[in-house]
């Protein structure tokens, strides 16, 4: 697709009507090793909703970032309602009506609704003020809240409700949305979708940043397509088809993953029986009652938002949390590991892959080989009589980077440098080639791009076809559909009936996220 | 909310990409320079020729045999010590306490020397020893109990064991162990020679201690670097949940640094009051268990950096005394000159992980 078509597309569609709020040209910006930023053209228009797609690390946010005064780029001007300026500061970026919503929130969870506001408000108005502010633009934009309610006692959902709300009390006309959905239900998604195009009739243009296609199709008018820190095309996401898309943000033909036939064999690998576990964390997730088994070759997934006791599950599972006092509720190969710690559990050929990467599964400071010793030193070879055989972690090391397609400069390469795709690799990587019985991963494609998720997914497949038992715990709802043979969804620490994938529909699996049991 | 982290206009810190081995090197070597211009400085203010001061602190005892071998005494308790706390720092053990351990290694076998002070036997040397090594991993033994058991910050139960160490040690001098011959002065017998470490080189005080801290040194950099000890001891240190996913034993970790770090300050003990001292005193340290720990972060927690870094802290220390013989400077002039190390060698370190760039403007605050 040549960049001219597209463009001239837009053109067509929407005509000279409106001048444009925001005009980018040229935007350059780069760090120690990237260009982030390769002279960036973006205009967005106002009331439109305006998609900036791209893998992780295609520039997005670093795109986003200067236009919110985070950064400021090396090159290029910024025009806002057609006069050129340049901001150093969020504050500037705020006064002149622009406003972000980050992808991670920035709340206080023992503060409430209005505090939480009133803290980041630049007009420093007192709480009263703020609370009836508050109610008259959650009415208007259909975004229910009390300003009275602590923030620990809300849904995911009704947080990102109040990093909105923030924004739109600063009567924003570029509105900035960073993975919105990442932390969604769909429900709320469709929630969220109406109170955007609400605000976009209302002349609030929206900058919205996504690698989900569909939504972006569904919501989007124009998207604007970065690859490598470039622009590779803008076009009219109603337009296109998701495939299409898809392509050109990777830039390569994307191949379907196959599930291979399932085996037949009911021998039951992991066995959970009415596992309770209370959470050391304040704001963290009892779990209740949670039963379930996965067999020889199978892969369950387990859905659900961000902190509905996942962290809790892992780390029950792992070992890093042992209890004492529990009989007999989490087996491995028909035998009771509740008392056992995460080495002995791994000695039984379990491998865990937590969902934080750095400071948990691999450590920013230390080596790639150094990273490869961490959960393989129990292997005879690799310590004899206390000592490291420095060849044979060497030789380890580089099976993890050539069979997993690990991008390095070597092996002495301090592991902070590796990209997140490739970090996840050279982890799932040195999981797999332990050649576990049982494999319990979390998050496993999270902020992957799309290249190395499909890696990644097919990795696992291959594993579960050899025999492997795998949990799955992810929040991607397509990546549970695509890889998992039956699905249970975990909500408020309690875990639904597993369901077979062919069963099962987004839409239930959906009303299960948001703790909807029935039809 | 947001606010913006400037420096310079144009002047900013970025982070590098690796962290830098070169500048690894250069930043002692810098803070060492820009220690040796605060000094410059300081004997001006001080009413001194700053050249000639500097002259007598860092170069005039290295100027004759005895004073080399003085350097060598003074370094020899700095780097046992100091290589025992820098393994603990890298397992993010915080044993600030080894001035009591090493107190503790003196009582524990300055107390068996006097007990032995009748035996005529080979075997009083080593006995002494290892109940001094024993004496002080018993006191490291108490932080690593509270924190694994209680979860005790080890930075306050050790440095307070410190100050009860020295006391007992005062009470013991001026009390039970008290020399009978000894006009009243609050010190215990001479230990016989049977319990003296023995001395290296003629008319010095150069005793076989050395030895031990050069062995030590070698021993722990085979541990830090080709053990799977030493491997779990710097992951629980960088990242302590990578250790306990990995199924290392934190507690046992924890013990471990204690141990080590409290039974070397406690040969360090020993070795300076069984090798240097020959009997005990109500003071047995001019403060060695925490210039140690400016020792071990001036080496860069590397067991043969902590060699070097021990030596240079030595001479702080003879330097010291000469200036106040020589010219007349007053006592503190050596803490001063530590601090002033240690303080220049963490703004130093800074350029380890980050560099100086010119090319853009680094804007912090709300960041995902």
């Amino acid at each position: 697709m040549s960049q001219n078509k597209a463009k001239s597309k837009i053109g067509q569609l929407d005509g000279l009507e409106l001048a444009p709020l925001l005009k980018l040209s040229g935007i350059t910006k780069s760090f120690p090793g990237i260009l982030a930023n390769d002279t960036i053209d973006l205009t967005v228009k106002q009331g439109e909703i305006h998609a900036l797609l791209g893998e992780n690390g295609a520039g997005k946010s670093t795109l986003v970032k200067i236009i919110y005064g985070l950064l400021t780029p090396d090159a290029g001007t910024f025009e806002w309602e057609e006069s050129v300026t340049s901001l150093s500061n969020p504050a500037q970026a705020r006064a002149l009506g622009i406003g972000m919503v980050f992808q991670h929130f920035s709340l206080f969870e023992a503060l409430t609704v209005c505090e939480n506001i009133a803290i980041a408000d630049d007009q420093k108005l007192n709480l009263k003020t703020v609370a009836l502010r508050i109610k008259e633009v959650s009415n208007r934009y259909g975004l229910p809240i009390d300003p009275d309610r602590y923030v620990h006692s809300l849904s995911v959902g009704e947080k990102q409700r109040i990093e909105i709300l923030r924004c739109l009390l600063q009567r924003p006309k570029l509105l900035i949305l960073d993975e919105p959905t990442s932390v969604l239900t769909p429900q709320e998604a469709s929630n969220l979708f109406v109170t955007l195009e609400n605000l976009a009739s209302s002349g609030c243009a929206i900058l919205y940043i996504s690698h989900k296609l569909e939504e972006v199709r569904s919501l989007c008018g124009t998207a604007t397509i970065l690859r490598n820190g470039a622009v590779v095309a803008t076009c009219n996401p109603k337009l296109e088809t998701a495939k299409t898309m898809a392509e050109l943000m990777i830039g390569v033909k994307l191949h379907n993953i196959k599930r291979s036939e399932k085996l037949e064999n009911h021998d039951n690998r992991l066995q959970i029986n009415k596992l309770n576990l209370k959470s050391n964390d304040p704001f963290g997730m009892d779990l209740k009652n949670i039963s379930f088994d996965i067999q020889e070759g199978e892969v369950l997934g387990i859905a659900g938002v961000a902190g509905n006791g996942q962290t809790e599950l892992m780390a029950a599972l792992s070992g890093e949390i042992v209890q004492n006092d529990s009989h007999d509720n989490i087996t491995f190969d028909h035998v009771c590991v509740s008392g056992m710690g995460v080495a002995a559990r791994r000695a039984m050929g379990a491998s865990f892959v937590p969902e934080e990467r750095y400071g948990h599964a691999a450590i920013k400071e230390m080596s790639l080989k150094d990273n490869a010793l961490l959960t393989t030193s129990q292997k005879i070879n690799l310590v004899k009589k206390g000592f490291l055989q420095s060849n044979e972690i060497c030789d380890l090391t580089q099976k993890i980077i050539s069979d997993f397609d690990v991008r390095t400069t070597g092996l002495e390469m301090e592991t902070a440098n590796l990209s997140g795709g490739n970090l996840q690799k050279f982890i799932l990587g040195r999981e797999i080639l332990q050649n576990p019985r049982i494999l319990i991963v979390s998050q496993p494609t999270w902020g992957v791009d799309a290249g190395a998720a499909v890696f990644l997914r097919k990795s696992l497949l291959d594993l579960a076809a050899r025999g492997c038992a795998i949990l799955i715990i992810s929040q991607d709802l397509d990546e549970i559909f695509e890889i998992c043979d039956r699905i249970a969804v975990l909500y408020q620490g309690t875990l639904s009936p597993s369901i077979t994938r062919e069963s099962a529909s987004v839409h239930q699996i959906g009303l299960l996220m948001g703790g909807k049991t029935g039809e | 909310m947001s606010q913006s982290f400037r420096f310079f206009p144009k002047f900013v810190l970025e982070p590098r990409l690796e962290v830098s081995g070169q500048w690894m090197i250069l930043s002692p070597i810098i803070a060492i320079i820009l220690t040796l211009f605060s000094g410059i400085i300081i004997f001006s203010l001080l009413g001194k020729d700053p050249f000639l001061a500097l002259y007598t602190f860092f170069v005039q005892p290295l100027t004759t045999m005895f004073g080399i071998t003085e350097l060598l005494v003074k370094g020899t308790p700095l780097v046992l010590i100091g290589v025992g706390l820098a393994i603990g720092f890298k397992a993010n053990v915080w044993n600030i306490g080894a001035e009591g351990q090493f107190t503790m290694g003196a009582v524990f076998g300055g107390g068996t020397a006097l007990l032995c002070q009748h035996m005529e036997s080979i075997l009083v040397l080593p006995l002494v020893l290892v109940l001094g090594t024993l004496g002080g991993i018993l006191w490291g033994a108490i932080p690593a109990f509270l924190k694994t058991r209680f979860n005790a910050n080890e930075i306050l139960t050790s440095l307070m064991l410190s100050y009860v160490a020295v006391l007992w040690l005062s009470y013991l001098v001026h009390g039970p162990w008290r020399d009978p011959a000894g006009f009243n002065f609050p010190e215990s017998q001479l230990f016989s020679d049977y319990a003296m470490l023995p001395i290296l080189i003629e008319n010095s005080r150069l005793n076989l201690g050395a030895l031990f801290a050069i062995l030590v040194v070698l021993a722990a950099w085979i541990l830090m670097a080709r053990t799977i000890i030493g491997f779990q001891l710097r992951v629980v240190g960088l990242a302590p949940r990578a250790a306990h996913y990995a199924g290392f034993k934190q507690s046992g970790l924890i013990w471990l640094s204690f141990l080590i770090s409290g039974g070397l300050a406690g040969l360090a003990g020993i070795a300076e009051v069984s090798g240097t001292i020959g009997q005990l005193l109500p003071s047995v340290s001019p403060g060695y268990g925490f210039t140690a720990i400016i020792v071990a972060f001036l080496g860069r927690l590397h067991p043969v950096g902590v060699l070097f870094a021990g030596l240079i802290m030595a001479l702080s220390y003879i330097g010291g005394e000469n200036a106040q013989i020589e010219i007349g400077l007053p006592a503190a002039v050596t803490g001063l000159f530590q601090g002033i190390l240690l303080f220049f060698l963490l703004a130093c370190d800074v350029l380890v992980r980050y560099r100086f760039s010119h090319r853009s403007v680094l804007t912090g605050g709300r960041c995902e």
